[in-house]
């Protein structure tokens, strides 16, 4: 149980930018917020927005009283981890999948191998709705941006750029590395949730049709 | 069966269905779009007896065209246009009643971009997320309205007699469109990502209204804003109103349909009641930023 620790900014008129050390002070911290609304004792607020190294408190009514108090807090431990993580089966099919294993020095079946032994966890979503930013790679296996974007990534494209791993809720254009193909629907405004991926939920890519063939 | 709806007989050049938004969904990547100009959409919504969050028109520049299935009371708000009944001139800025199978025509904008029109019981598209609006960012919501299409209007409430009844306003205070934009910055919370002349720049310099500015954000011409530090920030939360600034070093002052996250630095967030007389400010108008506390 730390203190906070946190840089606490004003942003406009009614919102509250948290900048902390990194990832994890990060998600430890957007669960704290999540436990003090469930418990009431958050004040009213709009909107909770987990990113990178900061989360976003808009539609705060007394954003100056809010900054003052948040570096005094005491953060609790991230939530236990309860029940099976979202299981998403991908074909390990995309166009940048071997040179995503050049990068890691690995064959392309380690590669599968690697992406598929990784427990995620959404850190935050941002880009498109339903699309998440996936942490939970080792460092030494993050890669860089393409050079040149895609003008069109098909939906359900299972792809990596920098620490995080995302999949493509629709088609748009993406820079991203592509390692896969999924089935598995990301958003539907028909579903509730209409997102599968929210932060904090955690995640395991499965090699689709691996336990009917056993394996590749 | 009643058929309470609107076939649209002329989209015009982007005419969205919009209301006061999609709040509470950023954390999911979800902007929180609706009305560019809310204050018009409250007022129209009033005129015609509905509450304020019903879903409206928002038009572009040069109006649209509509045939009624029903007999509704209208109202047109936000940028003054000719307003037109089956040819025959009608009241802008009031509530007026429509005969079924009526064309109603919405000219195009005298001054000011964005007309809002209210319709008595609303439109009733399927609300997404708790928000009939359109987000052009994300194409959540309704498309954007395209000929012989048809919007589904709602009940009205017994207020739909407002024309003939009591309680109706019918001398609307409407602001006018600016002639310039003073739009009011609270610096911050990226302030430091640039150097002192660009922050004097900012408060002191003219810019003009682009005309790439959309519903994402209003793009600006002007001297461009210098960076202290390089490089790129970590992606984070951005708000309604947040002055962006990417590499080329002119702001883009965020609006409804902007992205939840981003990774420009924010020099500054300008206050929401400043942003209605942005839907309304014409390519060329003259911008300035006056820093408050």
């Amino acid at each position: 149980m730390n203190a906070v620790g946190a840089r606490a900014t004003r942003v406009g008129e009614r919102a509250v930018l948290v900048e902390l050390a990194g990832g994890e002070e990060t998600e430890a911290f957007h669960a704290e917020l999540l436990r003090r609304r469930a418990a009431g004792t958050l004040p009213a607020v709009r909107e909770i927005v987990p990113a990178a190294r900061t989360v976003l408190i808009d539609g705060v009514a007394d954003p100056d009283r809010l900054a003052a108090e948040l570096p005094g807090w005491e953060v609790g431990p991230l939530p236990a981890r309860v029940g099976a993580a979202v299981g998403i089966p991908v074909r390990y099919d995309g166009p940048d999948l071997a040179e995503v294993a050049t990068l890691w020095g690995v064959s392309v079946e380690a590669a599968v191998r690697i992406h598929t032994a990784a427990e995620f966890r959404v850190a935050f979503c941002g880009f498109a709705p339903g699309f998440g930013y996936l942490t939970g790679l080792d460092e030494r296996y993050e890669v860089p941006r393409r050079a040149t974007p895609r003008t069109a990534v098909p939906a359900g494209s299972v792809a990596l750029a920098g620490p995080y791993t995302g999949v493509y809720p629709r088609s748009s254009p993406g820079g991203w590395q592509l390692i896969g193909t999924t089935d598995t629907v990301l958003w539907d405004t028909g579903r509730e949730p209409v997102a599968l991926l929210a932060p904090g939920t955690r995640v395991r890519f499965t090699e689709a049709g691996a336990t009917k063939e056993g394996g590749r | 069966m009643s058929d309470r709806a609107v076939a649209v007989v002329r989209a015009g050049a982007l005419t969205t269905v919009q209301d006061l938004g999609r709040t509470g969904h950023a954390h999911l990547g979800v902007p929180r779009s609706g009305a560019l100009d809310p204050a018009a959409v409250r007022l129209v919504n009033r005129l015609v007896g509905n509450p304020g969050t019903a879903a409206v028109l928002e038009t572009t520049v040069n109006g649209c065209a509509v045939r009624t299935r029903c007999a509704v009371t209208v109202a047109v708000g936000g940028a003054p246009c000719p307003v037109r009944v089956d040819g025959r001139p009608a009241a802008w800025g009031t509530a007026v009643r429509v005969a079924a199978g009526s064309v109603l025509e919405i000219g195009a904008a005298v001054r000011g971009v964005r007309a809002y029109v209210a319709f008595g019981g609303g439109i009733d598209v399927d609300p997404v997320l708790g928000s009939r609006s359109t987000d052009l960012l994300s194409g959540l919501g309704p498309a954007p309205l395209a000929d012989e299409m048809v919007l589904p209007l709602g009940q009205p409430t017994d207020t739909d007699e407002v024309v003939k009844g009591k309680g109706y306003v019918d001398a609307p205070p409407w602001p006018g469109p600016p002639d310039e934009l003073v739009l009011r910055v609270r610096l911050g919370p990226r302030e430091d990502w640039f150097t002192d002349a660009a922050l004097r720049t900012l408060a002191t310099r003219a810019y003009r209204v682009s005309p790439a500015s959309n519903r994402i954000g209003l793009r600006l011409e002007g001297p461009a804003l210098e960076r202290a530090l390089p490089g790129e920030l970590a992606s984070e939360g951005m708000v309604l109103g947040a002055v962006q600034v990417p590499p080329d070093g002119r702001p883009v002052v965020f609006l409804a349909d902007h992205p939840t996250t981003g990774g420009y630095p924010v020099v500054g967030v300008v206050r929401e009641a400043d942003l209605g007389a942005v839907a309304q400010a014409v390519p060329g108008t003259p911008v300035r930023f006056t820093p408050v506390r």
